[in-house]
């Protein structure tokens, strides 16, 4: 089951924290005793249970952002498209599609074997009922503006859907992997703009590979496999999410074989306290990058920032590796820019800078600044020192770790650090916002389409936008213009990989790392295969071999 | 007695009402709102979708017009819809949270109680002795031991090292498909463990406050009489001391009322048991305000009830006061 996190959702949450599917950009790794792979014949059965730390929001997950709902809901709902292990769109309860030549119109045509849980045929109806539903301002949904982009839809006949769009859109195609509502059950709810309200909130009714048995809140959900799936029936019976607000306990009950999966383990835990001989019998362990990437960013609007040399001499200054090791026992790798590595628009032919502080001295010099008066602080021409604080914020160990280790480096090439840690709500709307910062440490979400437009192009410097460095550069604007209009996907790899040298070399923020995710599975589960996806692409196809299920009265 | 009952009982409605202004304007003060958390901080966060939500919800108005609305729906106990995306009646929400932690209270409440006064007694008649000094410094321990931790040390111990007990949750996930007994055996086996913490946590207040009031009961002129006229130990202390004693204990009970429904976050997180404290914590994170207010509402009602109630029964168990009121009449 691929997790189809593009669906009209994020492309990008700032500083979002969520290590979920991810790609890969070096080697995949497995660790376990024996082969994830290997063994046993396929059998239907058993019961899956994955520890999910926060409950779902509802069952109609268009209208939640959180992502417990999504998770759940992609195995209840279908798209028309899907992301398959390779990040790349493939057909799901579409069967095919075409643009026309202009890319302004779009045809799906789909699939005609498809089956609501209730028994009612999913048409395209259903699709222009979701078109109508999301764009209807009465829905609450918090992720639109793929929808509002599009020109008009139609349904010359019950498998075909035609979408034209007013200017094209790269990433329209994406935008089709929307869960799909069906339109016999929510008609009246949505025209009435109750839809939280409507029984399918509770007891939803889709096309995706499980079934909802039951949602008990702040306890558990529970799907039952669809044997009527238009893909097959799946493999494992029963998936229950267990909601386990604390971060230890769902370490105790893997140590206890109580859970079955869990999305990410914190390095400490990956690195040591699952390093025995009962827990590597017991679960399979994944290490890949995830989806995010931690940075380190300027405030351009300072002139200090304004000049490149200087920002050369702190990416010179730092040695991301030492980062790593540091703060990530080693699991994360180099980060060279914002596109997410494994997708097909990601390069790693860009500049890097090697840790070098006497080079960043002297970059530091040409741009005036000097150890003038001996104290080991470096100043301008008029004797001020360079002095700054470095901001994150509260409670994310990670990154204060980063700021401390930065500052010390800094402090190498006589640049005096602070460093200034603050709740979240009040570092967003006090510094981030209204740019009253130097320089910030903080993470970015990358989605799998790399359009980048609200983050790097200079009409998005906004106080209530993305470009938060104010970055501003013609070559990047006309690039992210170019890049978003296309729909030939040949034509938006020369625009990204152009995009990554340069943000590489202009350095408007120091791109430190790719954290990894570090899952764990129950090793009696086989058909686990780890791609740039991420381990749950393919979901229903994972299987306990008979003699080896453990929830047989389910 | 019963016109002082109605009378206190009148005083209470304006209080309530107060209670509930004060902590409606106080959580509408709390920065951010309900929007920061629905819609994400995201690029392509619409909007639009925001402003209507805003509207929806009725948080344009003026926030006196706000408790206004509020007011007049809560008096016919309609709470409202929460403010996430589940829309679900407050009511319901609540409603699914509070037979757990009323349950697990009330069980954690009758053993506190029935560990402390004998504990607190002997501790009081033998004061400075070797008993008294060991339960002093296990109260102690117990009062000072974080209950996080607790629960993680046993968690690990009986959960993961010897696997007697269940680690988390209320219920084993095949449970559906146990005979009854052994849904009676899997679910007290659940609750072993949280209401040890809970218990240990709470034995030493209550231990020491029956103790002391133990101490005080002791040294007085009747109880001096009891043994002068020579009743045996076991009746001075179980009979004329203990009664006396007892009477601030009562006090206490009653007051610790608000507190059966208030449930233990902590607890609650690190046993991952679906209560009241969970659901009045998430709440307040997310600025579900028809929750909070539901909640605060209950809360506020029984810690009002429970002021009455022990002053009530305190007429009835201390004749001084019964007395008392009528010769002030």
């Amino acid at each position: 089951m691929p997790r189809r996190r593009a669906r009209g959702r994020s492309l990008l949450v700032w500083a979002g924290c969520g290590l979920l599917a991810a790609a890969c950009n070096g080697p995949i790794e497995s660790v376990s005793d024996d082969s994830a792979t290997a063994g046993g014949a396929p059998a239907y059965g058993d019961t899956f249970i994955q520890a999910s730390i926060g409950d779902i929001g509802g069952l109609i997950p268009s209208l939640t952002s959180d992502q417990s709902s999504h998770e759940v809901g992609s195995l209840i709902y279908d798209g028309l498209v899907k992301l398959d292990r390779d990040l790349n769109m493939v057909p799901a309860m579409a069967e095919s599609w075409t643009y026309s030549r202009d890319c302004l119109e779009l045809t799906f045509k789909l699939r005609r074997d498809v089956k609501w849980h209730d028994g009612r045929s999913f048409t395209a109806d259903d699709v222009v009922f979701t078109y109508q539903t999301m764009i209807n301002p009465k829905t609450p949904a918090p992720f639109k503006e793929g929808f509002l982009l599009v020109k008009d839809m139609e349904a010359p006949d019950p498998y075909t859907v035609r979408v034209r769009y007013a200017k094209p859109y790269a990433r329209a195609v994406e935008t089709w992997g929307t869960y799909i509502l069906p339109k016999h059950l929510l008609q009246s709810f949505a025209e009435a703009g109750t839809l939280r309200e409507s029984p399918q909130n509770s007891r939803p009714v889709g096309t995706g590979p499980y079934l909802f048995q039951e949602w008990k809140p702040g306890e558990k959900v529970v799907l039952v496999a669809n044997p009527n799936y238009y893909e097959g029936r799946p493999y494992l019976s029963r998936i229950v999410y267990r909601v386990i607000p604390s971060q230890a306990t769902i370490f105790l009950e893997l140590k206890a074989n109580g859970v079955d999966y869990v999305s990410t383990l914190t390095g400490i835990q990956y690195a040591r306290q699952t390093e025995y001989p009962a827990f590597r019998k017991a679960y399979h362990k994944f290490r890949y990058p995830a989806s995010d990437y931690t940075f380190l960013g300027f405030n351009l609007r300072d002139p200090r920032f304004a000049d490149r040399r200087v920002r050369q001499a702190f990416a010179h200054a730092i040695s991301k590796q030492e980062l790593i090791d540091g703060v990530r026992l080693g699991l994360a790798r180099e980060a060279t820019g914002p596109i997410r590595p494994g997708t097909w628009a990601y390069t790693d032919q860009v500049e890097r800078f090697a840790y070098d502080p006497a080079k960043a001295k002297v970059l530091l010099a040409e741009a005036g600044w000097k150890d003038r008066d001996g104290d080991g602080v470096v100043e301008d021409r008029e004797g001020k020192p360079f002095t700054l604080t470095i901001r994150t914020n509260q409670g994310n160990d990670e990154r204060k770790k980063i700021a401390e280790i930065v500052q010390q480096r800094l402090k190498e090439i006589g640049i005096q650090a602070d460093i200034q840690l603050i709740e979240w709500a009040a570092f967003i709307k006090e510094f981030v916002k209204p740019r009253r910062f130097e320089v910030v440490v903080l993470g970015f979400g990358t989605g799998t389409d790399p359009d980048q437009f609200v983050v790097w192009h200079s009409s998005q410097r906004g106080p209530d936008q993305m470009n938060r460095t104010g970055y501003a550069d013609p070559e990047v604007d006309a690039l992210l213009e170019a890049g978003r209009m296309s729909c030939v996907q040949s034509e938006r790899v020369r625009y990204y990989h152009r995009l990554q040298e340069i943000l590489a070399h202009d350095l408007p923020m120091i791109f430190l790392y790719n954290r990894d995710a570090l899952p764990v599975v129950a090793a009696r589960i086989r058909g686990v295969s780890p791609a740039p996806a991420g381990i749950l692409h393919n979901l229903t196809e994972w299987y306990v071999p008979k003699q080896q299920q453990r929830y047989t009265s389910g | 007695m019963a016109l002082f009952a109605l009378r206190r009982f009148l005083l209470s409605v304006p209080l309530l009402i107060g209670i509930t202004f004060v902590s409606y304007v106080v959580i509408s003060l709390a920065p951010g709102g309900p929007l920061d958390f629905l819609t994400p901080e995201d690029p392509n966060a619409s909007v639009e979708v925001k402003e209507r939500l805003i509207k929806e919800f009725g948080l344009d108005q003026p926030i006196h017009v706000q408790y206004w609305q509020w007011l007049k729906r809560a008096v016919r106990l309609d709470f409202g819809r929460s403010f996430l995306p589940d829309g679900r009646p407050v009511l319901t929400k609540i409603g699914e949270r509070l037979p757990v932690t009323l349950f697990l209270n009330l069980i954690e409440m009758a053993i506190i109680v029935g560990l402390a006064v004998p504990i607190g007694v002997l501790s009081a008649t033998r004061q400075y002795s070797l008993y008294d000094k060991i339960t002093t410094i296990f109260v102690f321990v117990g009062f000072a031991t974080p209950d996080f931790w607790l629960a993680l040390l046993l968690m690990i111990l009986f959960g993961v090292q010897l696997g007697w007990l269940p680690i988390s949750g209320l219920r084993s996930l095949n449970w559906e498909y146990l005979s009854f007994w052994q849904q009676q055996w899997d679910f007290f086996s659940h609750l072993v463990l949280p209401i040890v913490v809970a218990t240990f946590g709470g034995l030493a207040g209550f231990s020491r406050y029956m103790r002391q009031s133990m101490l005080e009961v002791v040294r007085q002129d009747y109880v001096q009489t009891a043994r002068a006229k020579g009743l045996s130990e076991r009746v001075v202390i179980g009979k004329h001391a203990l009664r006396n004693a007892l009477l601030p204990v009562v006090t206490i009970l009653a007051l610790a009322l608000p507190g059966l429904i208030g449930g233990s976050v902590i607890i609650e997180s690190i046993f991952a048991i679906p209560g009241m404290g969970q659901l009045m914590v998430q709440s307040v994170f997310s600025r579900d305000y028809p929750v909070v207010m539901g909640n605060l509402v209950i809360v506020a009602t029984l810690t009002l009830v429970a002021n009455l109630v022990a002053d009530i029964t305190y007429g009835l168990v201390d004749p001084r006061i019964r007395f008392g009121g009528r010769r002030r009449r």
